[in-house]
This record gives structure tokens, sequence and C-alpha cells, in this order.
């Protein structure tokens, strides 16, 4: 029997790998949203007229779990404008119009850290966020214990389609990555790390491998996960690593575990070193409609298009685009979307990639039931969600869905499965919200 | 160049696989044993085929046509259910039957309890059974065109010869007896992943095991009991319908297991010589039920996911 959790085995087309990383030309203006992140926007703390440079301030958290925003280029706010964010909140975004310099903040400095709490707090003031996608502030999963941390898990799982940033992370910002272990190891006694890399991605596991031996007082051991999405899914990466199971309302730390995307911690390390924040991020730009496939180092708030453009622009107009990857990637309706802080990639895929088959009738062949990583029955969910029994849906733990999309990928009716667990979710929690209401 | 492209959720991108594909898979995996079927039983068994398909497949298009719903002939379900009820048929039954069969089994067990997807049992046995009942023609087997003719080998107590049981050289429906071109087709639905070994696992087993005793721990006049009859096509093709059968491996070896349960205490106790058509009707019943009896602890319960 295996020992791995169950999942999919997707198209890889990851060309986007082989081909130099490039730093594109600084756009004519960014778009940055206050809330790129979950949790509270941040307020945005410009006027229009004022003058910024890159690694501004621009937005300042706003609670706890909130993360601040920096401006990624040099130049002049143009406008405060309120922008559609693809959940279909509404927020502020700030809008700068580039002079083209890329001039620095005078007021960049590496941070001082001389302990924990200066470690997090530095983090905080980062503005680093899970740069694997989630977008979840980074500080807060290192405001723990210390004692409690027995592994620090590095996710160097890439296991959507076309997406290749991190394993560029990988083989390329060894030494901001070393950095932030050094720093982790000494002011958050982290002992043992793991890096979990999927077994089709050689290059990457040699390049992890190489940074565990730099590191002579640190365990950091590779670990090879099998080439079946999805891997980067948290409760799915510590399970495989270590085999403890994070269970219902646990967090990875009740099992001792700290996750973070490797992406996430090279972008540590370059601001511990720097004390640049996070103004850029390199975004995988593919899909059949571009002309020049390749990792693009974008500014934060330039729009999908001053990426195609940098790539050659389009070859064709394309079906759909879509922030992240093809399995849990979200669709814009056009190319002014801006890059925000965790997007990994940007696709724009022809007709032919975004074709999807018609939805049929299902005919219970359990293909879902045995495809679910976490043991789910989608096709009994639906059922249930249909006559919107709330019972029976908590019952059927949908809840626990990771989202992942691999039911609907392998119904051979093309059913709308995770789609249908997302609704049950939102009727679960739209339910609680009420009965809290009446109370 | 337009300013809109398409917003809509995740995923993105499919796997391919189609209800179409998989029942032209089914349909593949019965070649051999429709071809062994008509050179055993002769041309008159091509007959009994055509009549059944066609009609199966002519119903469905015109229940779809006369109720305005969604034409569904093309996903090649009703061509699966025709083809295994001809399997099923002595290639002596009258056309006439043939075509009352399909209708029972396209349009009572199937359209009318909602069509694809939606049917309680499996239509291809439930139509057998009512044909046993209502005709005679079923009630005793059909011999090979080239034979003396000899007893079916449930009913009788000089049983053929193991290489006969292979060859398929025996009494009995066009497309039961074959032994070798049914595991043949058992074999390429495993390996295109249509199905799982559970069930035929559980069912074979379990009709081994129950004869094994019966036979006085015979493990030849036991293996005879499961390559004889309605077993391999039942456990391979019939009990692996996936509408009426559960969805989990422990689900599936349940559904198999009871399934020779009964099959053997109707051979051995019951009045009909052969049991594996009730018995998968029966569990069919059951299926709701097992499934919701094996339903498994979710990881983030605790449970096993591997």
């Amino acid at each position: 029997m295996s020992t791995y959790l169950r999942g999919i085995r997707t198209p890889h087309r990851k060309g986007t790998k082989k081909k130099p990383v490039l730093r594109m030309d600084v756009p004519a203006t960014v778009t940055i949203p206050m809330s790129m992140h979950i949790g509270k926007p941040a307020t945005p703390i410009v006027k229009v007229g004022d003058l910024v440079r890159v690694g501004t301030k621009i937005g300042e958290a706003d609670g706890y779990i909130s993360s601040p925003v920096f401006s990624s280029v040099s130049g002049k706010v143009v406008k405060l404008i309120e922008h559609r964010l693809i959940t279909g909140a509404a927020t502020t975004a700030v809008v700068i119009e580039s002079d083209g310099e890329m001039a620095v903040d005078e007021s960049i400095a590496p941070p001082v850290v001389n302990s924990k709490e200066d470690l997090v707090a530095a983090i905080k003031a980062s503005g680093i966020v899970g740069l694997g996608g989630a977008g979840f502030p980074t500080f807060v999963k290192l405001d723990v214990d210390p004692a409690r941390i027995d592994y620090l898990i590095i996710n160097g799982a890439e296991c959507e389609p076309y997406v290749t940033s991190d394993t560029v992370t990988m083989l390329t910002r060894a030494d901001d990555m070393l950095y932030a272990l050094r720093a982790l190891r000494r002011h958050l006694g982290i002992q043992n790390v793991i890096v979990g890399v999927e077994n089709n991605n050689r290059q990457g596991a040699d390049a992890m491998a190489a940074l565990g031996q730099m590191m002579d007082d640190l365990s950091i051991k590779v670990h090879s996960l099998p080439a079946i999405y999805p891997q980067g899914g948290e409760k799915v990466l510590i399970y495989h690593t270590t085999g403890r199971k994070v269970m219902n309302n646990q967090l990875p730390i009740d099992q001792g575990c700290v996750v973070l995307n490797c992406t996430t911690l090279a972008a540590i390390g370059a601001y511990l070193q720097t004390g640049m924040p996070l103004v850029e991020k390199c975004v995988s730009v593919d899909g059949g409609a571009v002309r020049l496939p390749r990792n693009v180092i974008a500014p934060i708030g330039a729009s999908f298009q001053d990426l195609f453009d940098f790539c050659g622009g389009l070859t064709t107009e394309p079906a759909k685009m879509i922030y992240g990857g093809p399995m849990m990637g979200i669709t814009v309706p056009d190319a002014t979307a801006p890059i925000l802080k965790n997007t990994n990639a940007i696709l724009a895929l022809t007709k032919k990639e975004a074709r999807l088959p018609k939805t049929t009738a299902c005919i219970r062949c359990g293909a879902c039931v045995n495809t679910c990583p976490f043991g789910l029955e989608p096709a009994t969910i639906a059922a249930a969600y249909d006559k919107k029994d709330i019972d029976a849906l908590k019952d059927l733990q949908v809840l626990s869905c990771m989202e992942c999309g691999c039911c609907s990928f392998v119904c051979p009716a093309n059913r709308p499965l995770v789609q249908m667990n997302k609704l049950s979710k939102q009727l679960i929690r739209d339910e609680a919200r009420k009965e809290g209401g009446n109370k | 160049m337009s300013s809109y492209s398409k917003v809509m959720i995740s995923p993105h991108i499919h796997s391919g696989r189609s209800t179409a594909r998989i029942m032209a898979d089914v349909l593949i995996a019965l070649i051999p044993a429709t071809v062994a079927g008509m050179v055993i039983f002769g041309e008159r068994s091509l007959f009994v085929i055509l009549v059944c398909v066609l009609c199966s497949m002519g119903f469905e298009a015109l229940f779809n046509l006369i109720t305005k719903r969604e034409q569904t002939v093309g996903d090649l379900s009703a061509a699966v259910t025709g083809l295994l009820l001809a399997l099923n048929l002595n290639a002596t039954t009258p056309l006439w039957q043939c075509a009352v069969g399909s209708l029972f089994a396209i349009i009572v067990v199937k359209c009318l309890f909602g069509g694809i997807g939606q049917n309680l049992v499996n239509p291809a046995i439930a139509a057998r059974v009512f044909m046993v009942v209502a005709f005679t023609s079923l009630v005793q087997p059909a011999f090979p065109v080239d034979s003396v003719a000899t007893a079916t080998p449930l009913s009788a107590h000089e049983m053929p010869s193991f290489m006969d049981l292979f060859l398929g050289n025996y009494g009995g429906a066009i497309g039961e007896t074959c032994s070798a071109a049914l595991l043949l087709g058992g074999i390429y639905l495993l390996i295109r992943r249509v199905i799982t070994w559970h069930i035929p696992a559980a069912f074979m087993g379990t009709v081994f095991l129950f004869s094994f005793f019966m036979e006085g721990f015979n493990a030849y006049e036991a293996l005879t009991m499961v390559l004889a009859g309605g077993v391999l096509i039942g456990a391979l093709f019939m009990a692996t319908d996936y509408t009426t059968t559960p969805p989990t491996a422990g689900g599936k070896l349940v559904f198999g297991l009871g399934c020779g349960l009964i099959t053997c205490l109707i051979r051995y106790f019951g009045v009909y010589p052969e049991g594996v058509s009730f018995a998968i009707l029966f569990m069919n019943i059951l299926t709701p039920y097992i499934s919701r009896w094996t339903r498994r602890k979710t990881f983030t319960e605790g449970g096993k996911c591997l």
C-alpha cells in the first residue's frame, strides 16, 4: 500500500523552469491594493500628490492579523481608487505613476535583530505574507513559544502545472534562504528543518541538499515527495514529511510544525540583510497565449498586461487569464489586474487549454471519493448541498476540504464538485453567523 | 483584442476522463466474450446481441425524445446495458423477448428512475431476472451448436472438463461460458482502471471458499463453481457497475462478499440452479446502506486516507 495521501497526476507544463529569469522594465504605473493578505486590509497612509520611493510605506497594518504595504516604484501617488479584489470584496488601491528611477527610500536599512521579539517584529514590518499563495501574514506563524516548534518545514512543493517560481527561488536564492534559516535557528531555536520537494524536481532537490551542507549546525533534510498533486497543501506536506496529522480545529503548530514556503523564507532572508520590504515578486508568466513564457521579477502592482508585454505579448486572445495555477487559480476579467504579494504565476490560456468537457449526470463511479486526499465524499456532499442539509454537510466533514480540486479534475461527468464543496462551506458559515446573530 | 476573458471558478483543467470513454472501455472489454459467444453458440446469438443493443439504445433515445430530455444515448451506457443483457441470455431466446427485456431494462429500471446514475439496480440484471420469471426460454440453458446436449454444470452431476469451462464449450448464456474471454476483458478493465479488484476478488473468493467447504474441501470442484455459470461475467462486469455499487474499497469488499454468499446459498439451497443475478440484484438494493456503513473516517478526523 502507498504511504502517501491520494491525489492526481496533472499535466506538468513547467517549461518556464529552463528559461532565464528576467527583471521586467519599470511599468508606467502600478496599482497596489491594500489587501494582499489574509486579515484586515492595511490603511493607506499616502494621499494624491505624495512622492514615494521604492520601499516607502504606503499602507499601515490594521490590527494583529494584517500586513503593511509598500511602494514598489519611485514616483508620485496619482490616485486612490476603489479596487475590486478577485474575491469580490472592495478595497482601496494606491495608484503610483513611476518616474522610472526606481530610487530607493532613504529609510531602508537592515533591521536590528537581537531577540525573538525583534525577529517577529522585523518580519511583521517587512510586509511578508505567505508567498505560496495563501497570503497569511508570516510573522503570526512565528509568534509562538519556540519550545512548541519541533519542525520547520520548507514548502518546496510546486504541484500546480505551469508554476515554477518557487523552483526558481530554490535554484537562485540559496543565500537568502540560508540567512533566514540562521536567524530562525538563533532566535526561535529551530533544530530540525525539512524541505519538501517533489521527486520530479531534481534540480530543486539538489539545490536544497547543497543548502543543507552549508549549515553544519542545523539539520536540514530534503524530503522527496511524490509528484502527485496536491503536495503543497499544508496538511498534506506536514503528513508526508513528518507523519503528523493536523486534525480538525488544529493549526500546524498544534502538531509542532511551522510551514514556510521557500520563497517566503527567501524573502525573510532578503529583508533581514537589506531592510527592503516585500516590493517585488518572481512570477511565472505562462500559458499557450503567451509568446515568450518565462519567470519575471515584477514590482508588486504591475498589471497582467505589463508582464505579458514584457514576455513578447500575447499570440492570441486568451480564453482565460488566471492568478496562480490552473488547479486552484482565480480568473480575472481583464489584464489590468495587478501582481500581488502572493502572486506566484499568471497564466493566459488559449481556448484549447481552457476547454472543459460538458457536465453530464453523475454516474456514482466514486472517482471523486477515491481521489480526495482527505477521504471526503464530494459526490455525497454535492447531493447534501442540493438539499441544503447543513447537518449532513457537517457530518460529511466538508469544512476540512482544502479545495484542491482533484475531485472536479477526475470526474468523468465533469461535475462541479469542489465548487459545491466551497458553496457548502459557505452555507455552513452563513448558517453559523445567522445563529450567532439570533443569540 | 477584446478586453474581457472568461471568469470562472477553479479548476481550469480536466483529466479528460468521460462517461462515454468509460462505457467504451466496457464495450471493448466485452468484445472477447461476445466473439466467443458467437463462436460457441452460432450466428443465432448475433441476432440476440443486435436486438438487445439496438433496442436498448433506441428505447433510451426515444424516451429522451418523448420526454424532451437531453439526449444521452451518446454516452454508450445503453449500449453497455444492451450488450450485457444479451450476453446473459440464451442464444435461443426469441427475439421479441429480447426486445421486451431491453424495454424493461432501459425504460422501467433506468429511465423512469431518472436515467443514468439514478437507477437503483443494475438494468441488465433486473431485466434478466424479469425475463427468467416471465419467459420459460431462460429457465434451461442453451447448448453449444456443435455439441451433443449436455446438462448445465450447475444442475447436473457430470461437470464439464476444466478446459471446456475455460473455453466455454458447455451450456449457458451467450457470454457467460467462456472464462478465458471474460478474464481477458476483466484484466483490460483493471488495467484501464475502470474497475478495481475489490468486488471481483471478494465475489469470486467467497464463491470459491463457500464451494470449497460444501464440496468437501475439493479445490478442483470449488474452482469449477467459480468458472461455471454466471459468476465471472457477474463479478467482473455486472457487480462492478458504478451506480449500483458502493464507492469505497471497504464497501466494495462487503458488496462482493454479499454477492458471493447469496449466489452460493441459492445454488446449494435454492430452487434455481443459478443465483448470480439474484445475488447482485439483492446487493444492489442494499448498496445505499453499505455505502453509508462503510464511509471512511476523513484525514482530519484521524482516518487513514492512503
